[in-house]
């Protein structure tokens, strides 16, 4: 013990200063990119800040004006309404096509072929949507008005709007969600699914009563990732709707970003980053605690 | 000693990353180069010209030019404000000139000595900011007109003459009204004013669009307005209240996006704006005519296999027709790196001599008189009529040209009136609920 206390005081200060070494580049890329602009922005959310002149102090002036904005609590109405949309069936269908992945085929090739929208950028993705379905011209409207059905303005009418962004993104994002679910399944044991064959379960028992308590702490995780990547929602917005019609598909994000970029109100932009910024880390907290994601039913 | 070399690398890294940052600067600017920004991509070769007449006249200097689409310029544009990476000189635009002059990013060009009688009328005094001084020299100007595609039009039993012949009223529409009503057609044949038309399934419109048309309707709604008599704002110039909240302004809203609910005009619901623009909605066939801008006349003559015409807008109750005159200007940037150059460059830029040339391009009409002339012969060369956007600046008595509104905080006003439009022209709301939307535009403009 004595000689052990002796000896690493040097090998301890030469393990440090490596240490320090190695972490500098991600501490580094930490606090230039992360924390400083985090404190900046909260800094910024209670002055009156147009980019090239000096920030002024305004106290909670940009919070009063947020809470008394009707087009504030309408995006963040129409962002929820796009959340719940979004991750619902994203969700529901990356787990069905990861169950099916992982119980119906061994083939690598339908494996990758499910993850190659994800391959495409947001950019590109919203972009064809939107001239596949554009009501006048789209191929997509064609065919439906070949079979004899009217129409249908996906992007261009409010109550189709929110619902077409969502699915789009749902389509570019499924197979992803799907393959993090999917490496969740592979960690669940063969043999609780053999023993569950033994006592008669059927696929849909077996999916209810082992895969899912199972797989949930893997499923908590992707939710409140997806969660979190889901209310960032802006290229696709901004591509196919810009917003419209009529702010029918204002979110959030899309919101802040006219209010710094278009209008130089980058104060007010901050404090409305700041609301998001809390409302996310109340979100997160609350999914953690409820489906007690840092815990493990298996073993 | 591997230990101290790793620190110094990775001292030298971060190092070397930091003021990598700082170093930046795209622009490529330099006492001998001029950077010069613009967003017309069929301008570009005529501006190329110009620089070449430049460069020959003041050896030494150089001018490099960058085209950017319109949205991408005024987002790279201010992020260069802010980085510092603006160009020397660009193209600006009325409806942001307000907001530059506020944030102070723009040089003063008093000592130019733009003469406004130099210029069609009315071209360079937009350009004079609330302080007095001049902060854009006259580039070009446009006007608007209506565009129309030629066989649906003789189809529709209509001649050229009656086309440039209508008028218009909030009242019954008048014969503009009546001309696009018989030029929209359902999937079953039936014209617009024929007995059991289908107003739900119109295969082509009378009337294309181009949407809400955000605080200034200049290809929508605005032929209408003015022509009724109507003004945006009290002033002329930097007015203090907006007035969307007129009787009259409201009455031709009603009467023009009610179009749209009787079938004349695309809805909303098929406008989108970067899929299907009213330009697009010709080229496929989907609508006989549309307003459109000068700026447009290259597109739509364009159009591969299908004649497109233009004619002067519709005489409102006022008994004139109407249309916007706005027009484009070069401004310098405070904080550009080679002022000498680029005083030099927007002096020659605002000549006859540059404007000459960007005019026998036949793409733009410039703000000189000769330039403009020189654009008129261009096109006419090109076998393309374009007396319906330069009527309107020869004949006054016959006509009202007015400015894009020049106001403080008008990116607040587009951002208020966008949505407010939609819902009139896509939801069906009420014209009356501007007025609330006017006095939140008027309660920022007291600020």
């Amino acid at each position: 013990m004595t000689i052990a206390s002796n000896s690493p005081p040097i090998r301890r200060r030469g393990d440090g200063l490596l240490a320090a070494v190695f972490i500098a580049p991600a501490m580094l890329g930490f606090l230039v990119f992360l924390l400083w602009p985090t404190l900046r922005g909260i800094y910024l959310s209670f002055t009156r800040f147009n980019l090239l002149t000096p920030a002024e102090w305004v106290g909670l002036d940009n919070y009063v004006r947020m809470v008394n904005d009707p087009i504030f609590w309408d995006s963040l109405t129409v962002t929820v309404e796009y959340v719940v949309l979004n991750i619902g069936v994203q969700t529901v269908a990356a787990l069905a096509i990861a169950v099916l992945l992982q119980r119906l085929t061994q083939s690598a090739m339908l494996r990758g072929v499910v993850l190659t929208p994800y391959l495409m950028s947001n950019v590109v993705a919203g972009l064809v949507w939107l001239w596949i379905l554009d009501t006048q011209l789209g191929i997509g409207n064609e065919i439906i008005s070949a079979l004899g059905v009217d129409r249908i303005p996906f992007l261009a009418d409010e109550t189709w709007a929110i619902p077409t962004i969502a699915l789009i993104n749902v389509w570019r994002h499924v197979g992803y969600t799907a393959l993090l679910l999917f490496a969740g399944l592979q960690a669940i044991p063969n043999d609780v699914y053999e023993a569950a064959k033994v006592d008669g379960a059927s696929e849909w028992r077996m999916f209810w009563r082992v895969t899912m308590p199972l797989l949930r702490p893997v499923l908590a995780v992707v939710l409140i990732m997806t969660v979190i990547g889901s209310f960032q929602v802006f290229d696709t917005v901004a591509v196919t709707t810009a917003g419209g019609p009529a702010n029918a598909t204002n979110v959030l994000q899309f919101y802040i970003y006219g209010s710094a970029f278009g209008r130089f109100q980058f104060g007010y932009a901050s404090a409305m980053s700041v609301a998001l910024l809390v409302v996310l880390s109340a979100i997160t907290v609350l999914q953690y605690r409820l489906t007690r994601a840092g815990q493990s039913d298996l073993g | 000693m591997r230990l101290r070399t790793l620190t110094a690398w990775a001292g030298a890294l971060t190092l070397s990353l930091v003021t990598g940052c700082a170093q930046g600067d795209g622009t490529g600017a330099s006492s001998n180069t001029v950077t010069y920004w613009l967003w017309d991509a069929n301008q570009l070769p005529a501006y190329q010209a110009c620089a070449k007449g430049f460069e020959k006249e003041n050896p030494g200097l150089k001018v490099k030019i960058t085209q950017l689409g319109w949205s991408d310029y005024w987002t790279k544009l201010t992020a260069g404000f802010i980085a510092g990476t603006q160009p020397d000189v660009f193209t600006d635009h009325i409806q942001k000139f307000g907001q530059f002059a506020d944030l102070q990013v723009l040089e003063p060009l008093d000592d130019l000595d733009i003469e406004e009688s130099d210029y069609q009328p009315g071209l360079a005094a937009n350009w004079i900011g609330q302080d007095g001084h001049r902060y854009g020299s006259p580039k070009d100007w446009d006007t608007v007109a209506l565009f129309y595609n030629q066989k649906m039009v003789k189809d529709a039993g209509l001649t050229a003459d009656e086309l440039n012949d209508l008028s218009w009223n909030p009242e019954d529409g008048g014969t503009f009204e009546k001309a696009i009503a018989h030029l929209t057609v359902d999937n079953k044949g039936r014209r617009g004013d024929e007995p059991g038309f289908d107003k739900n399934n119109v295969k082509v419109y009378g009337l294309a669009s181009n949407g809400g048309g955000y605080a200034d309707g200049q290809t929508q709604w605005s032929p209408f307005a003015g022509s009724a008599g109507w003004s945006y704002t009290d002033k002329a110039r930097w007015g203090t209240k907006y007035q969307y909240d007129d009787e009259t302004f409201q009455s031709v809203i009603k009467w023009y996006f009610g179009l749209a609910e009787k079938g004349y005009m695309v809805p909303l619901s098929d406008y989108n704006v970067q899929s299907n623009q009213a330009n697009t909605q010709i080229a496929a066939g989907k609508a006989a005519i549309t307003f459109d801008g000068a700026w447009m006349i290259s597109t739509y003559t364009g159009f591969k296999g299908m004649d497109i015409a233009s004619a002067v807008t519709p005489a409102g109750p006022t008994g004139k027709r109407a249309t916007m005159m706005n027009g484009l200007a070069d401004s310098i940037t405070k904080a550009s790196k080679n002022k000498a150059g680029a005083r030099k460059w927007v002096a020659y830029l605002a000549s006859d001599k540059c404007q000459t040339v960007v005019g026998e391009y036949g793409v733009v009409f410039p703000a000189t008189p000769a330039g403009t002339e020189a654009a008129v012969a261009a096109y006419e060369k090109k076998g393309i009529d374009v007396s319906a956007f330069t009527e309107p600046v020869a004949d006054t008595d016959n006509f009202r040209t007015f400015s894009y509104p020049i106001t403080n905080y008008a990116a607040d006003v587009t951002a208020l009136m966008q949505p407010a439009m939609e819902d009139i022209y896509g939801n069906g709301a009420p014209v009356s609920g501007l007025d609330e939307t006017n006095a939140q535009i008027n309660l920022i403009l007291d600020q």
